[in-house]
């Protein structure tokens, strides 16, 4: 019987390894699978690249996991925000790599891990510094850069409900980056409100399929939710 | 002169977004032309985070963490509104789906390439976020921005001194003094305040500006 749930987030991050790539959910605290990241700033790993739109928002989640400066690098498209001070203190002090990239090329490199594509074309960025050094080329009328996949060894992700096959459903902007994210790890983690039997989610909304989920763990909602 | 201010610069952009368009609104000054659409029409605010059919911020006590705007406040749904991921959100934008979208600006060229992500200072953390997607992608981009600097000094440019955004991909400029069209022969004056003449308007401006034979 497959069975993808697991009892804590600190048994379904338990073998992440220093010098990892995981890619982290959330765009804001939308999504944000912040039961998961304490998790993982438990389990010690150092040495960490995370893929996230962001570089962390005010001390907690992201922000907490790198203000503990277990991260190396950030790939990010907007690190710079008024409460990414621990992000800030870290790259001024030339102790975290910065890879910065536009966030729709952010989402189509990750889809195009999952997806098995070697790399693409894009007009984004064409002609400014985060083209530098990128091979270009002109296709038709317009010029475009050519952008590879990033693959991650964990993807660790908050959906909405899941079934023990690790489908999954999501709830308002929460979804963001959380689909693309799953196809694009060996790895991933979710953290759901609900854990529903097999066959209670409606096989029309499923929105990732359990075939991108490693394992699922149920985290008691925590956020603020509109009435 | 009369400048217009910050509303009624939104308040003009919002008279060119015609009804069934599908817009996003960059972060900064454009966000105020959410609040001056004309009500009467049916117009589909797209949002980075997956969000097609972006409401009006939340009534107090009704905020919900998982529903955002792209600026991470607090947003609302519109009825026939619906969420995707963030590829997808993009491939609307990549795609040319978007019929407009509306970013603000450090500087313009004459050419209409765009600055508007990056002050190029050595101790400035870059941010971009989806600036350089919306601008080689939407059908339309229209900048809105204060003409000049707080110096007095003109965001229209020969050349653009901070990092671009995109080059030659400004279709159209409202600020508080003026709308220009960006065309193959340089910019165009569609309109200007009450009181400003062309010619004051090309001194201010500094870079050479054409009088439009007939407002498109």
């Amino acid at each position: 019987m497959i069975n993808k749930v697991v009892s804590s987030p600190e048994a379904a991050l338990a073998d992440v390894s220093d010098g990892a790539t995981i890619m982290i959910g959330g765009f804001g605290n939308a999504g944000m699978p912040s039961a998961l990241i304490d998790a993982l700033i438990a389990q010690g790993a150092r040495d960490l690249t995370i893929v996230n739109n962001n570089a962390g928002n005010a001390d907690t989640g992201l922000a907490a996991l790198i203000g503990a400066k277990r991260v190396r690098k950030v790939m990010c498209s907007f690190p710079r925000q008024s409460d990414s001070w621990h992000f800030d203190r870290l790259y001024r002090a030339g102790e975290i790599e910065l890879e910065l990239v536009p966030q729709g090329t952010l989402a189509e490199r990750i889809r195009a891990a999952g997806a098995g594509i070697g790399a693409f074309f894009t007009p984004t960025a064409y002609g400014t510094k985060l083209a530098e050094g990128k091979e270009t080329r002109r296709i038709g009328d317009r010029d475009y850069v050519l952008e590879y996949p990033i693959h991650a060894d964990y993807a660790i992700i908050k959906a909405d409900r899941a079934d023990r096959w690790g489908n999954l459903t999501y709830r308002l902007s929460a979804r963001n980056f959380a689909p693309i994210m799953a196809s694009a790890a060996r790895i991933t983690v979710v953290q759901v409100r609900e854990i529903v039997e097999l066959g209670a989610l409606d096989p029309e909304v499923v929105v990732t399929p359990g075939i991108f989920v490693k394992r699922v763990v149920k985290v008691a909602a925590t956020l603020k939710r509109a009435a | 002169m009369k400048k217009m201010d910050h509303k009624q610069i939104a308040a003009r952009v919002a008279r060119d977004i015609p009804e069934g368009a599908y817009v996003n609104l960059g972060i900064g000054l454009p966000t105020l032309v959410a609040d001056q659409l004309p009500k009467g029409r049916e117009i589909i605010l797209h949002s980075e985070n997956g969000v097609l059919g972006l409401g009006p911020k939340p009534l107090p006590g009704h905020e919900d963490e998982d529903m955002m705007n792209a600026g991470k406040e607090p947003a609302t749904l519109v009825t026939g509104g619906c969420f995707f991921h963030h590829a997808d959100s993009f491939a609307m934008i990549r795609g040319r789906h978007l019929d407009f979208a509306v970013l603000g600006a450090f500087q313009v060229s004459v050419a209409g390439d765009l600055a508007n992500w990056h002050t190029g200072g050595a101790d400035a953390i870059p941010a971009v976020g989806g600036a350089m997607d919306l601008a080689v992608g939407a059908k339309k981009v229209l900048v809105m921005m204060e003409h000049l600097t707080k110096k007095g000094e003109s965001k229209l440019v020969e050349r653009c001194t901070y990092p671009l955004t995109g080059a030659r991909c400004v279709n159209r400029i409202y600020t508080d003094l003026a709308v220009l069209d960006v065309k193959p022969d340089g910019l165009h004056v569609v309109e200007t305040v009450e009181g400003l003449s062309f010619e004051e308007l090309q001194r201010l401006s500094g870079v050479p500006l054409k009088r439009l034979a007939s407002a498109a």
